[in-house]
């Protein structure tokens, strides 16, 4: 058995910090924070309990930053950050959130990340942006250096981010902010959350219906104690967050996109509008453009082994009789699903659902099937 | 009863000149919810140190190795449908496989059950 790791003096710390060392949590590192892996229940609890009731995650490491444009115009903003992304943001109307990746001049996929355009008029030529926490420094380097004058980035690393998912999320968000019950998924608004200045957004990582909520770093103790106060809510570390994204067929990054994979190639094609798909104007267009015509020659698929054993990231995928067809590139034990659950990427001629493929487990190849996604379905408010 | 601990947290109770091969309460609570078991073959010879099973949690899979030489004599198939077991009771139902040990002073070199709660002191 492998030893534990143990925290590192050199990790950062969310404002969260102490909130989870005190009630226990196995704080490991994390893209260069020290954050809670799981609870004193264990992942297993954490996850079934985020499906059933309300999880509340510490997603603090993530980063928050807001493009600004001087004239204050929407059009000024979006046109300059779909330079970067395959995304339409010019009709991303007030207080909407959009998915969407930065993608490099071959159309490989730097990063994902979420925009938000401000529902308040006086913040008119604002998008936030939320990216992941091992990226963000790069992230922001490669913004800034195509931004045109007039628009600047701003990092928003003096706030928090907590995320609240399952499907009592509503109801408890409604008892600090009853303006929450009326937002459908994607919608994003500030406001205050038991009384504190919050930007909140409806939307997830797990599948499951919930919010985002961003605090200034000073309030996020506050709050985060305000939410644990209902008995719907449990803390829920990183190891749950990952098994409820991999039921949910939500890519992680760095594992099954970066830059070796395309949005298309990635089944990501809902996040690029019809606008964009057909105007280009983001790196790398014409091989997306290519692809969404042709086909790509590979695509992410789900996989559901059809004994027990996982299937972990980096597990041979072949067919039956051999043939190596692609790479495992999330796999584990799915709770909800109460069983192994997988993604990767394979060529396009076996990726049907219901294809029979091996999995490549220690040596051994075990039967799965290609799977439609989210192996536990999406619970969005729409 | 004697049972031995390595550095890697298995453990091994001798009954006879059969050893009982497990993962310590510590190692179950450093690994986390067990969801998954792969145990060997009935039969199969193993070398003091060879991987002898794999242990699955949610997050990682982690590798069981023979505390000492012998030859695989019967497994926990109950691990296959209950495989939490090995957190309830990592020392009595949850046990993995049983070994007939070859050589009964290979498990001198192991540690006594004292020895190994310094040993997790020391690294916990």
């Amino acid at each position: 058995m492998a030893e534990p790791v143990h925290a590192d003096e050199t990790l950062l710390k969310t404002p969260l910090h102490a909130e989870h060392v005190a009630v226990g949590a196995r704080m490991v590192p994390f893209a260069g924070y020290d954050m809670p892996v799981q609870y004193p229940t264990g992942i297993l609890t954490e996850h079934n309990w985020t499906r059933e009731h309300a999880g509340l995650f510490d997603v603090s490491h993530m980063g928050q930053a807001l493009l600004i444009a001087e004239d204050k115009s929407h059009e000024t903003v979006a046109r300059a950050l779909e330079t970067l992304i395959p995304a339409d943001i010019l009709n991303l109307k007030p207080g909407q959130q959009r998915y969407s990746q930065l993608l490099d001049d071959k159309g490989g996929i730097l990063d994902d990340l979420m925009v938000s355009r401000s529902a308040d008029e006086g913040d008119s030529g604002r998008l936030m942006l939320v990216v992941n926490a091992s990226m963000k420094d790069a992230d922001y380097a490669h913004i800034q250096a195509h931004l045109p004058n007039g628009v600047t980035l701003k990092r928003l690393d003096d706030r928090a981010l907590i995320a609240l998912q399952g499907p009592k999320a509503v109801e408890v968000m409604a008892k600090l902010a009853p303006e929450t019950a009326g937002m459908t998924f994607m919608a994003a608004r500030t406001m205050k959350v038991a009384g504190l200045d919050c930007h909140v957004s409806r939307s997830g990582y797990t599948g499951e219906d919930g919010f985002e909520i961003s605090v200034p770093a000073d309030k996020a103790a506050e709050l985060w104690r305000a939410i644990l106060a209902d008995s719907e809510v449990k803390p829920i570390g990183l190891g749950a967050r990952d098994s409820l994204r991999l039921e949910a067929g939500l890519c992680l990054y760095g594992h099954d996109i970066d830059p070796t994979t395309s949005p298309i190639e990635a089944g990501l094609i809902w996040s690029i509008q019809k606008r964009r798909r057909e105007e280009g104007g983001f790196p790398g267009a014409a091989r997306i453009q290519q692809e969404i015509k042709d086909g790509p020659s590979r695509v992410r698929v789900g996989l559901k082994p059809e004994g027990r054993a996982p299937a972990r990231e980096g597990a041979i995928i072949a067919t039956p009789d051999g043939r190596e067809v692609g790479i495992v590139t999330s796999g584990g034990f799915g709770p909800t699903v109460n069983g192994p659950v997988a993604m990767g990427y394979v060529s396009r001629d076996v990726s049907s659902v219901g294809t029979d493929l091996h999995l490549v487990v220690r040596g051994k190849p075990m039967p799965a099937k290609v799977a439609a996604m989210p192996f536990a379905p999406h619970r969005y408010k729409r | 009863m004697t049972t031995r601990y390595t550095k890697d947290h298995e453990y091994i109770r001798l009954e006879g000149d059969t050893g009982i091969v497990g993962i310590s309460d510590y190692a179950q609570a450093q690994l986390g919810d067990v969801v998954y078991v792969e145990l060997p073959s009935i039969g199969k010879s193993l070398a003091k140190g060879a991987e002898a099973a794999v242990v699955e949690s949610v997050k990682a899979a982690s590798e069981i190795y023979a505390p000492v030489s012998g030859e695989v004599v019967e497994v926990n198939g109950e691990l296959e449908a209950t495989p939490g077991t090995v957190n309830e009771d990592p020392a009595g139902r949850g046990w993995f496989l049983k070994l007939k040990v070859k050589d009964a002073s290979e498990l001198d070199a192991l540690m006594t059950e004292e020895q190994y709660q310094e040993f997790v002191k020391s690294i916990s």
